[in-house]
């Protein structure tokens, strides 16, 4: 469908009319609206288990009869999310039939205004927040119907709908907020719920704890996301986007000092929210939650907010090459470090994690060498793939856990040391997974292959101006991370769903495939990851075998769709490009973007990143298969090398040595010391003087305080009483 | 609505009643029987709230100038006057009053169990007090309610406190009192000044404003009242009363002394400081010193709030933390400042009293406040959890609720004036982070492995009652703020010009050209040129 729409764009036949949005306020309200009605019956359930648990009971989602504590809220919490995804559907199809050139913002009322400063509560309708919205909803949708087979027998499945619910609404929030202000009532309203759902199961102390993580290291981006906003007001007076972003290359200098300090500030919320280098240290930890919760904030939505805004502010990262590139350095950092890390983990979803903080990178990169189409498009198809791998991992651990409940087996269900040959029980699970797999590792012609490419192609384009020699480091270093992940992702495949099955006898009689709640958004995922990448073949690529000799239906096309929003900042890139003289004797029109990295053409590069990322995966799976692995419980303890990337560096160990401690430790020492010793000492001081002139006062009067006080309240007393009486 | 009022001469009596109905309500509470004190309280002062609701009504947005005012003599001969009005400054300081005091009251019914009478009625006192010191346009006055309300106060957590009562009483009477005898002195001798100046002595604001005074004259005068306010504030390093207060004071007494009593002291710098003392409040010095006492306190409040084993504690601390806020607004000098200011001010009121009701649940329950000795309550009172949650959240300025729209605009003002300051300010969001999260995972999340919290109960209706408003406020001011802040806006920018306007005039003072305080604009305006 999408495909001919696209079309129409590129044909332009029908312009000119006004793109109206059909009832744009319910798509966001929907999910929060499902929120109230979850959260109710939330409440309401747990005050019945309250009483079991007070009872000496264990909790029961039976307490209060299935229909409203189960059969209600798998009605309500899916159902308000299809219903959004349809209304984002008929007013894609609507955008797609006009040329919009200008966003299309709706105003509901004013929010905050000082007189100084105004900033109304209204959303912002253009073809980003359109594809982030299609994202948000659709993913959304087959990751809430997952979470009915999944969370089935959860004790708080009504509480799991209502945070999931509201997740939702907080994203589409951020995703649609027609200013910095509303965006960021999303954006810590995605962290909230974040925190909420990290610690769904608060009573282990491990998760509340990694809640509490993701939210206090979050509030360390909010910290930048704010101080940018500060100087973008005092620059700006107003904080829409419609207005920054029309001003900003006239309002600001190319390369000045406020744009790039505003950008840096950006770039650090951004790291805090997409769980970037230094601030990816929550999001590991963010797997206490639910799986399906990894599977919907932690890959496909929430921890990609960082790269939507930087690509929703793309004009004021183009107006800085030092912004840009700290940007795309960070990313490709992230991407090689977190690849590293990802390599020796035996926790399904500790790889999983590590994988996403590593694609994550990728998309920084994307939108930090100024290629902003890509960094969205690996953004969308990270989406399909990641959830379907953490979903697939999802429906593995709940098949685990089945059969370890069954002997009462205390291994862990999510290490995959304890797994082994898992296809056999769960055929379609696996070849989803997969699926999923070749199209991370960037097989042709799955949708990770043409996304990745891209920002690669472009990092390597992009040694062309400013910083010529860092972007060519930051090429090569993406390459690196690239095997990487086809290797990490082959090996997890491997250990999980081939070879011998290492669960034991007993148990692994009991595992089996998952319910069709789950298969279901599998396969759809799956064939999202197989042809979702199809929507933005480059041309050259699309001519040739590798597009099936010009057969698909389209080229370019999230590129073209994403121009009204791109074009400001590519321009002025281009722009700063010309006057530098780094484009003599190109073509003007994005000119620069194709600039062939290293003497390669897009065909060439593609062909030698996906033979290599095969030849990776091939590789692995037949060294992996030769590995002679044991559960568990008996395995060694990795050493050397190997123990450091198991113990991921000691980066956390580090901040808790270098920050969390001494913070803790010169919190004691100001209470302890400068403030009961120091400032109560010097009170007590002059109050014990006070009270040794009292003393001396006391041969006349009382020298009590409480006479004092009671001669006060009679003196004060009396003269108000003369103001009633004697006027 | 506002026919109804002015059929029934709201304009002319409401706020004398706001004042004295209170202060009325003391014989009934006394004169009845001992067990129905607390309702008799509850209902007259929900009565007085009902009331004060006629302000919003009445109030004409869009105006700077004072509403319902009213003066009459009342010492003559010192040119005291008893003089009353309302401004977009003063509204919401009233009504936050009116609106606390029944919330407070209905907070104490299970935790007040002695000398019920003596209690509600020093409530009621202090509610008089209060509202008199918003709502007195004479200095003089508006000095007797101040001191008025120490008074209450000083019983309520001698008497009904906690085990070290008397120590945090004595600390927090010596403390304010002494704060309050130096302004004393400033009074009187702004008063002598302008005395002499006009041969008729007055303590109307209006006229103390007319006082032409040297900036060093400004400076010293400025210290003497910026110290009393500071101390009520408090401001860093003039905090360590209120630990110990709060920590003492029963539950109403917290509510009370969180939402309204500190809020006197920044209600003292917007009324006082600034229009009285315009040039030294504009003093780069005076800003800096005042706007770095507003960062420390935010951080170092935040920090040592983190590591309090009591729950009670840690919240005064981040009342400090949060005033820092307001203190930073207010003199960034800018009209985001303020306003954002006078937000935190009404949000610190709401969330915080909530916090400190929230707690005073949790101890009537479990007859402690340490930390440490709860764990995994949302298991068990669900309700209480999730009222817990949305109230420290509001604490901490997510935003959607009243916290962040006062904390937001507080620092974005404050950096329009002194950006590095305020990038320093704006940590306090993750300190903020830093100190409450923690407390909340440790009381409500985590195993339910103790006996006895797994026997606390979830709300009562009547703390039901207490605090769905509280939370409805605090996410309905998060959402639609802007209808508090378009009454407020004049209000502030009337004491931003007077500011900057002065600012220029004691120039041309000091150069022997008239003050003309009243239209700084005029000879600038082009319409005087035609």
């Amino acid at each position: 469908m999408s495909a001919s729409l696209g079309m129409f764009w590129l044909d332009g036949a029908e312009s000119a009319a006004a793109f109206d949005p059909v009832l744009p306020g319910l798509i966001v309200l929907l999910p929060l609206l499902g929120f109230l009605a979850n959260g109710w019956l939330a409440l309401r359930h747990a005050e019945r288990s309250a009483d079991a648990v007070r009872r000496g009971e264990e909790l029961d989602l039976d307490t209060g009869g299935r229909p409203s504590t189960h059969t209600l809220p798998s009605l309500i919490g899916p159902g308000v999310l299809l219903a959004s995804f349809a209304l984002v559907v008929v007013n894609f199809v609507r955008m797609s039939a006009v040329e919009l050139h200008d966003p299309v913002v709706v105003r509901y009322w004013t929010w905050m205004a000082t007189g100084t400063f105004t900033v109304d509560a209204a959303l912002q309708f253009d073809q980003l927040s359109m594809i982030m919205m299609l994202v948000v909803t659709g993913v959304g949708f087959l990751i809430h119907v997952f979470s009915v087979g999944y969370m089935k027998d959860d004790p708080g499945y009504p509480r799991y709908f209502a945070y999931l619910n509201l997740f939702v609404f907080f994203m589409l929030v951020l995703v649609t907020g027609a200013s910095f202000p509303v965006m960021f009532v999303g954006w810590e309203g995605v962290g909230l719920c974040s925190y909420l759902l990290i610690g769904f199961w608060f009573g282990d102390r491990e998760k509340s704890d990694a809640g509490k993580k993701a939210f206090i290291v979050n509030r360390i981006g909010d910290f930048g996301f704010l101080v940018a906003l500060f100087i973008l007001f005092i620059n700006f007076q107003t904080l829409d986007f419609v207005t920054v972003f029309g001003e900003a290359p006239e309002a600001l200098t190319y390369g000045g000092g406020v744009v790039t300090a505003i950008t840096l500030f950006l770039l650090l919320g951004a790291a805090g929210k997409s769980a970037q280098i230094p601030l990816y240290v929550w999001l590991p930890d963010a797997m206490a939650g639910p799986t399906p919760v990894s599977a919907l904030i932690h890959a496909a939505t929430m921890v990609t907010a960082g790269v939507y805004m930087v690509a929703r502010a793309s004009v004021l990262f183009a107006l800085s090459p030092v912004g840009s590139v700290t940007v795309a350095g960070v990313g490709v950092a992230t991407a090689l470090f977190a690849a590293t890390i990802a390599l020796t983990q035996t926790d399904i979803k500790k790889v999983l994690a590590y994988s996403t903080v590593s694609q994550l990178g990728y998309m920084f990169l994307g939108v930090g060498v100024g290629a902003y189409a890509a960094g969205v498009f690996h953004l969308m198809t990270h989406a399909f793939f990641k959830a379907l791998l953490f979903l697939g991992s999802g429906a593995v651990i709940h098949s685990m856990h089945h059969a370890l409940h069954h002997t009462h087996n205390p291994a862990d269900a999510q290490d995959m040391r304890n797994m082994g040959g898992m296809r056999r029980f769960m055929p379609f699970t696996a070849l989803a997974m997969w699926i999923a797999t070749l199209a991370i590792a960037g097989i042709w012609p799955f949708a990770g292959f043409f996304s990745k490419d891209e920002i690669i192609w472009y990092a390597g384009a992009a040694a062309v101006g400013p910083y010529a020699g860092l972007y060519t480091v930051y090429w090569v270093l993406a390459l690196a991370a690239a095997m990487l992940t086809a290797f990490y992702m082959t090996r997890m495949m491997v250990m999980t769903f081939h070879g011998a099955n290492r669960t034991g006898d007993e148990e692994s009689k009991h595992l089996h495939e998952a319910p069709w709640t789950m298969t279901v958004p599998l396969g759809v995922l799956a064939v999202l990851s197989m042809f979702g990448g199809w929507i933005n073949v480059p041309e050259a690529i699309r001519e040739s075998f590798l597009g099936l000799g010009g057969a698909l239906p389209m080229s370019e096309w999230l590129h073209h769709w994403l121009e009204p929003i791109t074009h400001a900042a590519t321009q002025v890139r281009e722009e700063a490009l010309l006057a530098a003289g780094a484009l003599a004797g190109q073509e003007h029109d994005y000119g620069f973007l194709h600039h062939a990295p290293f003497g390669g053409g897009e065909l060439t590069w593609a062909l030698v990143s996906t033979v290599a990322a095969a030849v990776v995966v091939a590789g692995t799976v037949l060294w992996v298969r030769g590995w002679s692995l044991a559960p568990a419980s008996e395995s060694p303890e990795p050493t050397g090398f190997r123990k450091v990337l198991y113990d991921k560096w000691y980066v956390d160990e580090l901040y808790d040595r270098i920050i969390v401690q001494p913070l803790l430790a010169v919190s004691r020492f100001f209470w302890r010391f400068i403030d009961q010793v120091i400032i109560d000492g010097f009170v007590n001081v002059v109050g014990g003087g006070a009270r040794a002139v009292g003393w001396f006062v006391s041969l006349f009067q009382t020298g009590s305080v409480n006479t004092y006080a009671f001669v006060i309240t009679l003196g004060v007393l009396a003269i108000l009483g003369a103001v009633v009486a004697g006027g | 609505m506002t026919a109804f009022l002015e059929a029934i001469g709201y304009g002319s009596w409401g706020l004398h009643a706001l004042v004295w109905l209170p202060l009325l309500g003391v014989a009934p509470v006394l004169v009845g029987p001992e067990s129905r004190a607390k309702k008799v309280a509850f209902w007259w002062s929900a009565g007085v709230f009902v009331l004060s609701l006629g302000l919003w009504w009445s109030f004409v947005p869009g105006s700077a100038e004072l509403q319902m005012a009213s003066e009459r003599p009342w010492i003559g001969a010192w040119g005291v006057h008893y003089a009353l009005g309302v401004d977009g400054i003063s509204l919401f300081m009233v009504l936050l009053t009116t609106f606390t005091t029944p919330v407070a009251i209905l907070g104490a019914f299970n935790y007040i169990q002695k000398k019920e009478r003596g209690f509600y009625a020093l409530m009621l006192l202090l509610e008089t007090g209060v509202v008199g010191v918003f709502l007195a346009t004479d200095l003089f006055l508006f000095y007797v309610f101040f001191e008025l309300t120490l008074v209450p106060m000083y019983f309520i957590v001698g008497v009904w406190g906690g085990e070290r009562r008397v120590y945090a009483a004595v600390k927090f009477f010596l403390y304010t009192a002494f704060g309050s005898l130096l302004m004393l002195v400033a009074i009187l001798y702004l008063h002598a000044r302008a005395g002499a100046l006009s041969g008729d002595p007055s303590f109307l604001i209006a006229d103390l404003m007319r006082v032409p005074l040297s900036l060093q004259e400004q400076l010293w005068l400025f210290g003497a009242f910026a110290l009393a306010f500071s101390i009520k504030v408090p401001l860093f390093p003039l905090h360590t009363w209120l630990p110990d207060a709060h920590v003492e004071a029963p539950t109403p007494g917290s509510v009370v002394l969180a939402a309204v009593l500190l809020k006197m002291g920044t209600y003292g710098f917007l009324r006082f400081l600034l229009p009285l003392f315009p040039a030294a409040s504009a003093h780069p010095a005076v800003v800096s010193t005042m706007m770095i006492l507003g960062v420390v306190g935010i951080i170092y409040a935040a920090w040592v709030a983190a590591v309090q084993p009591d729950a009670k504690k840690l919240v005064a601390y981040t009342s400090v933390a949060h005033m820092g806020f307001v203190v930073i607004g207010v003199f960034a000098l800018t009209v985001n400042g303020l306003q954002g200011g006078l937000v935190v001010m009404i949000s610190h009121g709401i969330s915080t009293g909530a916090l400190f009701l929230l707690l005073g649940m949790l101890y009537e329950r479990r007859h402690t406040r340490l930390i440490a000795e709860f764990g995994g309550l949302a298991r068990v009172a669900p309700m209480l959890a999730t009222a817990f949650v949305i109230t420290a959240l509001a604490s901490i300025g997510l935003p959607g609720t009243s916290g962040f729209v006062g904390e937001f605009l507080a620092l974005l003002g404050a950096f329009e004036a002194r950006p590095l300051l305020a990038i320093l300010a704006t940590t306090g969001v993750i300190f903020a982070g830093y100190y409450m999260l923690p407390m909340v995972q440790k009381v409500f999340f985590n195993a339910l492995d103790r006996d006895e919290n797994r026997q606390v109960a979830d709300l009562s209706p009547r703390e039901i009652a207490i605090l769905a408003p509280l939370v409805v406020l605090m996410v309905g001011i998060g959402v639609n703020p802007a209808p508090i802040m378009e009454r407020m806006e004049p209000s502030v920018r009337a004491v931003i010009e007077r500011v900057e306007g002065v600012e220029v005039d004691l120039g041309l003072a000091e150069l022997g050209v008239r003050a003309d305080i009243d239209d700084p604009d005029e000879p600038e305006s082009p319409e005087v040129a035609q």
